[in-house]
């Protein structure tokens, strides 16, 4: 497996894992607000051991905290869908499930790896993915078919969301057929649709992002920017 | 006592410092001692629970210290990740340690199916009153790895240690 790709499956779990745990201690009620900041703690804990594996596969000095907090956006790998902002509860849920729907049949895929430590990495992961999936589906489903504003607002999140759902399974081609399958059966339960003719928009993993990207490294990355180095 | 014994039981002194009555022998996250050099060099390696809990560096300076302590110069622990952890690797006592502490120890079912939605839970009993009779309030809790339920007989929040 290439160094990119290892780095684009770690941006993608830190990026969301990232803009996730920007909903702790502001999720719509307590119990939902923990879900999805123990949903961050897995997602940064899977970038964690991915970004340890690559500094070893890198060298040079290396580590998950100059891969996390050294690079600039353009180096970024991550799809662009994990990297916007993360709108109202729905939009974030729907992202969610929507990723959810690819980190699955990846991390199933990559369990049979002959790369060991991927396949470790994924084994390990694929048990708390599975949760996320089902989780986030729920969500989907209880608010597609909850009250008329409820719906509302989840089409809206469809409609925001799906001009990036080409790039999040652009290095992932064996995931496709999966993912379409899952995305439909939900949206079945959830009596939503899939926008017919949207443009599409891709370039993460060459490092073409949005401004949002910036600004949350800009966050992220502040104290080892301004004081490099610096440790507590 | 032979020196795995020893190393055994200074490890049964090391606290889960989120679940402190439970150790890192209960908790089955040992999964290796290897003697390298009598009473001076240790290796260990320990896997951790979930990939983001957050204890596992607190964990590992805890049984760094323990060894320390006990004489040992040179301590080497390595994290492995496969094969994953799993509440199966949870001691009998470390399950009954977790229930006299209010804790409903893990039970014998895991759900691997995302597909199974809105599935009803399995029954998980009261520490308290040991009543089947609960309700599930949130599948995450104070920790990644519980799950928060409220006992409908006696009224009591608890925790329940889920399967993993």
């Amino acid at each position: 497996m290439s160094i990119a790709y290892i780095l684009h499956l770690a941006d993608n779990a830190l990026v969301l894992g990232h803009r996730n745990s920007e909903w702790t201690g502001h999720g719509p009620i307590l119990e939902q607000d923990i879900a999805l900041s123990n949903i961050s703690l897995d997602l940064i804990g899977q970038a964690r051991n991915l970004y340890q594996y690559a500094a070893t596969l890198i060298g040079n000095g290396a580590t998950e905290d100059t891969l996390a907090y050294l690079r600039d956006e353009n180096e970024y790998k991550n799809c662009l869908l994990v990297e916007l902002p993360n709108g109202h509860w729905g939009t974030t849920i729907m992202r969610q499930f929507l990723f959810s729907a690819y980190q699955h049949p990846l991390y199933e895929r990559l369990s049979d790896s002959n790369d060991e430590n991927l396949n470790a990495i994924a084994r390990k992961s694929l048990k708390e993915v599975t949760y996320h999936l089902r989780w986030s589906s729920e969500w989907v489903i209880r608010l597609g078919q909850g009250t008329a504003e409820s719906r509302a607002k989840m089409t809206d999140a469809v409609n925001d969301l799906w001009p990036y759902t080409q790039d999040l399974l652009l290095h992932s081609p064996e995931e496709k057929e999966k993912w379409q399958e899952r995305v439909q059966s939900i949206f079945k339960h959830a009596s939503l649709n899939i926008p017919a003719d949207v443009k599409m928009i891709s370039g993460g993993f060459e490092g073409k992002h949005t401004s949002h990207l910036v600004e949350m490294l800009n966050e992220m990355q502040h104290l080892q920017r301004t004081y490099p180095g610096v440790e507590w | 006592m032979n020196e795995e014994n020893k190393i055994l039981s200074i490890l049964q002194s090391v606290p889960d410092p989120e679940i402190p009555v439970l150790s890192v022998i209960d908790l089955g996250i040992v999964r290796s001692i290897n003697i390298v050099n009598t009473g001076k060099k240790v290796e260990i390696t320990v896997t951790p629970t979930y990939s983001g809990c957050p204890a596992m560096d607190v964990i590992t300076i805890n049984i760094r210290m323990a060894l320390l302590k006990s004489g040992y110069k040179e301590i080497v622990i390595s994290k492995a990740l496969a094969p994953a952890w799993t509440t199966d690797w949870m001691t009998e006592t470390g399950k009954q340690k977790l229930k006299a502490y209010g804790i409903a120890p893990p039970a014998a079912h895991r759900q691997s199916d995302p597909s199974a939605m809105f599935a009803e839970q399995p029954a998980v009993q009261c520490p308290q009153c040991n009543s089947f009779n609960t309700t599930i309030i949130s599948e995450f809790g104070s920790t990644a790895c519980k799950a928060l339920y409220r006992c409908n007989d006696c009224g009591e929040p608890f925790d329940h240690f889920k399967c993993h």
